[in-house]
């Protein structure tokens, strides 16, 4: 029942992520804890409360489902917690609910990610379960049936959602063949052609020790941690199978797409090829994105679009690393006789920012912020498990928290204005529209959503 | 994952989460509190985790304090809040924040409007200045207030006119509150919010924006004595004025059951839910307030309560079930049940369903066991409420805002220890009358 001033949009995990990670913290200090069975954690300790959040990352994510059974990682993820070893679905959820614990599985693009939140009481008992979810997961037939029939429930709200819509076609326009071009949820089709033996087959080859980056922060300590690393991921299986998705480039294959649907409000999703994590530009990319339309009322998107022109309540653009293909991608909605005008808006905001870069204060401005700002996402143990997480993903070092912010500072106006230049191209935007604008000069009607 | 279908707007909403084993002089947050000479009430939660605060204030007035005809001009004024005050131009305020690595934002309910800057600890100073001035300081145009009325058009159009669930829980609530002031959208009704205007924003701001009327809450790594001088320093100057009540009006007997079916080919799958008003923390018959969120719990707050127990995994009717209750208005509440049918299920049947389980439930009452199960998993989550900044500091003022005391919030996990069985039962029994409720239907078929 609450409305806001600035709507809390899903912004892309992973960007958000890379840059909530740094620490002012003089107090975050991050360890590597190794098991006696060679597990490695990242640890952060807090005794201030009773509680542990532990995250896990196994690599391979929904990018490696069979075209053919799309929404088969999601699948899967959704059942670990539905039954395993002794205990039916509801025997382990009970359990869960009786240790005050909750376990959170899902799948992305190109990981599984799991997320334990505990009291420290019942940290041990907790950890067996997530043991026991990874390694002998039932998939009852009962149980299947019924989270097969909530995906499918959920997905065909979801084919209704505007937004959904929007990047589902975003998607499929820009990436054709490749994985990423496919519904992490699946389709309809897709989600009825998988059999229990396809989950078992990913439960075995992608949960390995090799694919796995432990978080771990909150009220426990190094001495305790290590043995439960051993109880819960020591059998894991020494290596993954043979995990390989192609690299890609986002390619839009129209410029302006437009799918009919009777509501006052159009909804669009926009955006371009990008940038990958490790790219010696990332910062310089991630600074001049901020600036143009990343976070607050500052970001020239906002100011044009929403603040000038009233065209929209939330409108932005953000950094999307891929690991196989780096992406900008943005948003926004504007009532179906405006929508033309925020594209408009949109492509002039692109073309300003690459031909002449920010200003000396917009790019002072930004770095104060992203600086400033960066302890404030290390408030609480799941952010902070996320983010140790996230940092081994990119392969950033266990130092990283101490360096990011020099790293933010290091960037220069001409480096800004270059990666703008080079980075930022209005001719490979491409647009996806969903509602019934009035006029969409140049627009393509998006072919029927297939999956 | 049953989480995931949950429909947004009717999850159980319990703000204070708990641990076992509360000690009668237990304090869930540790908060101190005190007053200005102004009116202006403070509260200081302590946190010393990271050098991070945030200042949060929460004026005692939301859309339901609103006059006739002007709907949306509480959460309109809070958009109009960021735009400029004596001291600082349009568009100012916010960038001084960001330059300095905070964060903000702001948000209305009915029954309050607040607004928040999580900052590092040593810039608290800075945004209670800033904060300080806009109390009392707003300037505003009509170059600066037009384009903002159209961004909370859209906004409407977002939140609400896009989403066919929303709508329809817009309509229930509207069914549901006959006189009451909740029977309007926080947002406002479209066609009133396009002819709001300049003034109106600034009359309502003069009328409830003043220090008695305000709750100061600092959150964080402060040191209370220190709040308290930055307090007077920059909140204390402001001169009292006073507001008037907050007088709303009376919410007449409900004497008919009343059944919404909304039809839309965007709804993708069926839905349904029952609304029946109940007692909040502070209004109707409030000693159940603590029974009734032991009552949602145990028949409908997870995977182990009674109704989807019943209805998703014993008789496979429902892909989601469940109950919602949130105490924290300050009228009346909402008490109710939702259900999703499994695919090929007739609403009618999942009613049915739903309904036998509720009687069930109130004719044998529930049993001890499920009572202390759902009071245990309850006070155990508490804990959880403490682990991030501003979490404890929304907790904290919005009890505050809806006239709750700092005590009442901070014996929250012995309040659902002390709840019984009988209180349970007879709390399900005062409210759970279908003859008066509002059952809404969402169908995904076309209207023709």
């Amino acid at each position: 029942m609450s409305s806001c001033r600035a709507l809390r949009r899903a912004a892309p995990a992973l960007a958000l992520l890379l840059f909530a990670a740094a620490p002012a913290l003089g107090a975050t200090k991050v360890q590597a804890v190794a098991s006696p069975g060679g597990i490695v954690a990242w640890l952060v300790e807090d005794h201030s409360l009773p509680v542990v959040t532990l995250d896990v990352s196994f690599r391979g994510g929904a990018a490696l489902d069979p075209a053919d059974k799309s929404g088969l990682a999601t699948l899967t993820a959704d059942l670990l917690d539905e039954g395993a070893g002794e205990l039916d679905s509801e025997a382990f959820q009970g359990r869960l609910e009786d240790l005050a614990a909750s376990l959170d599985i899902e799948a992305g693009e190109d990981d599984i990610g799991v997320s334990l939140r505990s009291i420290t009481a019942n940290l041990a008992p907790s950890l067996r379960l997530l043991h026991l979810a990874l390694t002998a997961p039932r998939f009852d037939a009962a149980a299947v049936a019924r989270v097969r029939g909530q995906l499918l429930g959920e997905l065909e709200r979801e084919q209704h959602q505007p937004q959904y819509i929007s990047a589902r076609l975003w998607f499929r326009n820009a990436f054709g063949g490749h994985p990423y071009a496919r519904p992490r949820q699946g389709t309809p089709e897709s989600i009825a052609r998988i059999g229990v033996d396809d989950m078992r087959a990913l439960v075995k080859s992608r949960f390995a020790r090799d694919a796995i980056l432990i978080g771990v922060v909150g009220d426990v300590t190094p001495e305790t941690l290590k043995p439960l690393l051993d109880q819960t991921f020591g059998d894991l299986p020494a290596q993954v199978g043979a995990v390989a998705v192609p690299e890609a480039a986002a390619a839009a294959r129209a410029p302006l797409l437009l799918a009919r649907l009777p509501i006052p409000q159009s909804v669009v999703t926009f955006g371009q090829p990008g940038i990958k994590r490790d790219d010696p530009d990332w910062y310089a990319a991630y600074v001049v994105n901020h600036i143009l339309g990343g976070g607050g009322f500052s970001a020239r998107l906002t100011q044009e679009v929403r603040v000038k022109r009233g065209l929209a309540y939330s409108v932005y653009s953000a950094l999307e690393p891929l690991r196989r293909a780096g992406l900008i991608i943005g948003g926004v909605a504007s009532e179906n006789a405006r929508v033309a005008e925020s594209i408009d808006v949109i492509r002039a905001e692109w073309r300003r920012m690459r031909e002449d870069g920010p200003t000396a204060q917009e790019l002072a401005d930004a770095k104060t912020y992203l600086t400033g700002s960066y302890p404030l996402n290390l408030d609480s143990t799941a952010r902070i498990a996320a983010t140790l997480v996230g940092i081994q993903r990119d392969g950033l070092g266990i130092d990283y928290l101490d360096r990011r912010n020099a790293l933010i500072d290091a960037v220069t106006l001409a480096d800004a204005k270059r990666v703008a230049r080079t980075l930022l191209d209005p001719d490979r935007l491409s647009f996806v529209v969903v509602g019934s604008p009035e006029s969409l000069p140049g627009a393509e009607e998006a072919p029927p959503d297939g999956g | 994952m049953a989480k995931a279908l949950l429909p947004r707007l009717l999850t159980v909403l319990l703000l204070a989460l708990p641990a076992s084993s509360w000690a009668q002089t237990d304090k869930q947050f540790g908060a101190r509190s005190f007053a200005l000479a102004n009116g202006l009430q403070v509260v200081v939660i302590e946190n010393h985790r990271a050098p991070i605060v945030t200042q949060m204030i929460w004026y005692k007035v939301g859309s339901a304090d609103e006059r006739r005809g002007k709907t949306g001009i509480a959460h309109f004024l809070e958009h109009l809040m960021f735009k400029g005050t004596k001291e600082t131009p349009p568009g100012a305020f916010s960038r001084i924040v960001a330059q300095n690595g905070g964060q903000e934002n702001a948000f209305t309910t009915a029954d309050y409007t607040a607004f928040y800057q999580n900052v590092a600890a040593d810039r608290l100073a800075l945004v209670m200045k800033l904060e300080s001035e806009r109390m009392t300081g707003l300037v505003l145009s009509d170059a600066v207030v037009l384009p903002e009325r159209d961004v909370i058009v859209e906004e409407r159009h977002t939140r609400i006119d896009n989403a066919p669930s929303a709508l329809l829980h817009e309509q229930i609530d509207a069914t549901l509150f006959l006189n009451h002031p909740y029977h309007n959208p926080v947002i406002g009704w479209e066609r009133e919010m396009r002819g709001l205007t300049t003034e109106d924003a600034l009359d309502f701001y003069r009328r409830w924006y003043a220090p008695s009327n305000a709750v100061l809450v600092i959150g964080g790594d402060v040191a209370t004595e220190d709040v308290r001088a930055l307090a007077e320093k920059y909140y204390g100057p402001i001169p009292a004025h006073p507001v008037p009540a907050r007088e709303r009006a009376e919410e007449p007997p409900k004497v008919a059951a009343t059944r919404l079916v909304m039809h839309s080919p965007r709804a993708g799958e069926p839905s349904w839910s029952r609304t029946y008003l109940a007692p909040s923390y502070t209004a109707g018959e409030r000693h159940y307030a603590y029974a009734l969120q032991v009552l949602a719990e145990a028949l409908g707050g997870g995977v182990t309560s009674r109704l989807y127990h019943a209805l998703v995994l014993q008789q496979g009717v429902a892909l989601a079930a469940g109950a919602f209750y949130d105490p924290g208005a300050l009228d009346l509440a909402t008490f109710g049940f939702y259900a999703t049918p499994k695919k090929g299920v007739a609403i009618d049947s999942l009613e049915t369903a739903l309904e036998t389980v509720v009687k069930a439930a109130l004719k044998d009452g529930l049993t001890q066991e499920e009572v202390a199960r759902a009071k245990q998993h309850m006070q155990q989550q508490a804990v959880y409420a403490r682990d991030s900044l501003d979490g404890p500091a929304r907790i904290v003022g919005s009890a505050l805002a809806t006239g709750r005391s700092l005590e009442d919030v901070e014996t929250w996990p012995q309040h659902i220890g002390a709840v019984t069985l009988d209180e349970v039962n007879a709390a399900a029994r005062l409210v759970i009358h279908d003859e008066t409720a509002v059952t809404g239907v969402l169908l995904p078929e076309p209207t023709s």
